[in-house]
């Protein structure tokens, strides 16, 4: 396992350079690092926030973007209603901005190709952000470490980057995409309209050539509580099952 | 450096502003963080070992555990990914109780807290005596659930609540400071929130 290192990973400025609707509640926002690093896929940056009375607010965000990307981070940031951080990204922050924040951080839900696979990945809403670093890892890589990504959504037009993994998807070359929809019609024949349960997490296995070697689940609590105990029942041994959960 | 356009409207009132460590929000929920799934640890299968490096001291099962005196503790706590949650009351057997029934002071000077599903967590014993921390049986005077830590883990408030150890199976007096689990993975030996040590090297 890639364990972060003993370095100090100190407070940054990061200038926004680029801002793209992802969906109608999830925006990407592009940083030029001022000391750029190289992260582990599936690690997060904090970022931090000051009022001018000194005020701080300070939040966790995962990096979406390669390892490759070099010295530019993208954050993929869900508007959260009763939120604090997330709804000034989303009706202040602009291109131009200086932000802080301090990472790489986090050395348990990391994945590089060469920890190998098959590696299924599983996701729930903003949840894919890291999984999405390690899709995007992989394809830098030119990896062919069998991958499945289980993406739940609550309907088509909230699957956060959508047309990239379905162009990944359809490249056929080891990366299998399989959609399930909570409140809409699936729209692929691959795809579900469900929440993820056992018999889902065994179809979509079915799809690696062998079991997985190793899992990452990530969403909200709900969403991992229940896709754990889902792939628990379908026979994958709970230490190959790494999780991380969002919000309360 | 001021954030164009943030404002400090979220600002907690004085009064509570003091008891909220720098860098923390106040929550009022309680999210929960674990590397893993979530064990299910039945209390029919459920130990606490007591070891002095290799070698166990003591014992007990989840009746024998039960009988150990109960006491509260009603504290803030604090997350490392930012949230504090105010006045979580806690009811279970202080460290010091465990010692005493073992009929040990603590040996070394250094802890390795052991849950069931492997996690490991270090905190000096000096942060578990003197009624500073205990093994919480209780949440809000209810079991608590599998998915906070039950049946039993550990509650050292005054540190980031990661190392308050889930599914708590062991406490593993250590001649070193070892490392833990997160430990090992980039956050901070000591985890003081009031001093912001969030992650390794933070001062």
């Amino acid at each position: 396992m890639s364990e972060a290192s003993a370095a100090q990973s100190p407070w940054q400025t990061a200038k926004i350079i680029r801002i793209e609707k992802r969906t109608p509640r999830v925006t990407s926002f592009f940083f030029k690092l001022s000391r750029p690093f190289v992260h582990q896929a599936g690690q997060h940056v904090d970022v931090r926030l000051t009022a001018p009375d000194g005020y701080q607010a300070r939040r966790s965000y995962s990096i979406a973007s390669a390892p490759e990307s070099g010295g530019t981070i993208e954050l993929a940031i869900e508007r959260l209603e009763d939120g604090e951080v997330s709804p000034f990204f989303h009706e202040v922050a602009a291109v131009g901005d200086e932000i802080e924040l301090r990472g790489p951080l986090g050395g348990h839900f990391v994945w590089s190709d060469k920890d190998g696979g098959p590696l299924l990945l599983v996701g729930g809403g903003s949840g894919v952000v890291p999984l999405m670093a390690m899709v995007r890892h992989r394809t830098a890589r030119k990896s062919s470490v069998p991958t499945a990504l289980v993406f739940s959504a609550r309907i088509w037009d909230e699957v956060i980057f959508r047309d990239e993994l379905i162009n990944l998807d359809d490249r056929r070359n080891g990366f299998d995409l399989v959609l399930t929809l909570t409140r809409e019609a699936a729209r692929r024949p691959e795809d579900y309209s469900r929440r993820i349960d056992a018999q889902m997490m065994m179809q979509s296995m079915a799809r690696l050539p062998e079991p997985p070697r190793l899992a990452f689940v990530c969403g909200s609590n709900a969403f991992v509580s229940a896709a754990a105990q889902a792939l628990i029942d379908a026979d994958v041994p709970a230490d190959l099952i790494r999780t991380e959960r969002y919000g309360v | 450096m001021v954030t164009r356009g943030f404002s400090s409207g979220r600002k907690p009132p004085t009064d509570t502003d003091a008891r909220i460590p720098p860098g923390q929000y106040l929550e009022q929920g309680f999210p929960v963080l674990s590397a893993g799934p979530t064990p299910r640890v039945r209390t029919e299968d459920w130990s606490f070992t007591l070891k002095h490096g290799p070698r166990p001291i003591k014992k007990w099962n989840w009746a024998e555990f039960n009988a150990l005196p109960l006491s509260r503790m009603t504290r803030d706590i604090h997350c490392v990914t930012a949230w504090t949650k105010f006045d979580t009351a806690w009811q279970g057997v202080l460290i010091d109780d465990i010692l005493a029934d073992a009929g040990i002071e603590a040996p070394t000077a250094f802890t390795l807290a052991h849950s069931f599903d492997g996690y490991a967590t270090n905190v000096p014993a000096k942060d578990l005596v003197a009624g500073k921390a205990m093994v919480a049986l209780l949440y809000e005077g209810k079991p608590i659930t599998p998915d906070h830590g039950g049946p039993a883990r550990l509650l050292v408030p005054h540190l980031y609540f990661w190392k308050s150890a889930k599914w708590l199976n062991g406490l593993q007096f250590t001649e070193r400071d070892e490392p833990g689990f997160w430990e090992l993975r980039g956050y901070h030996i000591y985890g003081d929130p009031w001093r912001e040590q969030r992650y390794t090297g933070d001062p």
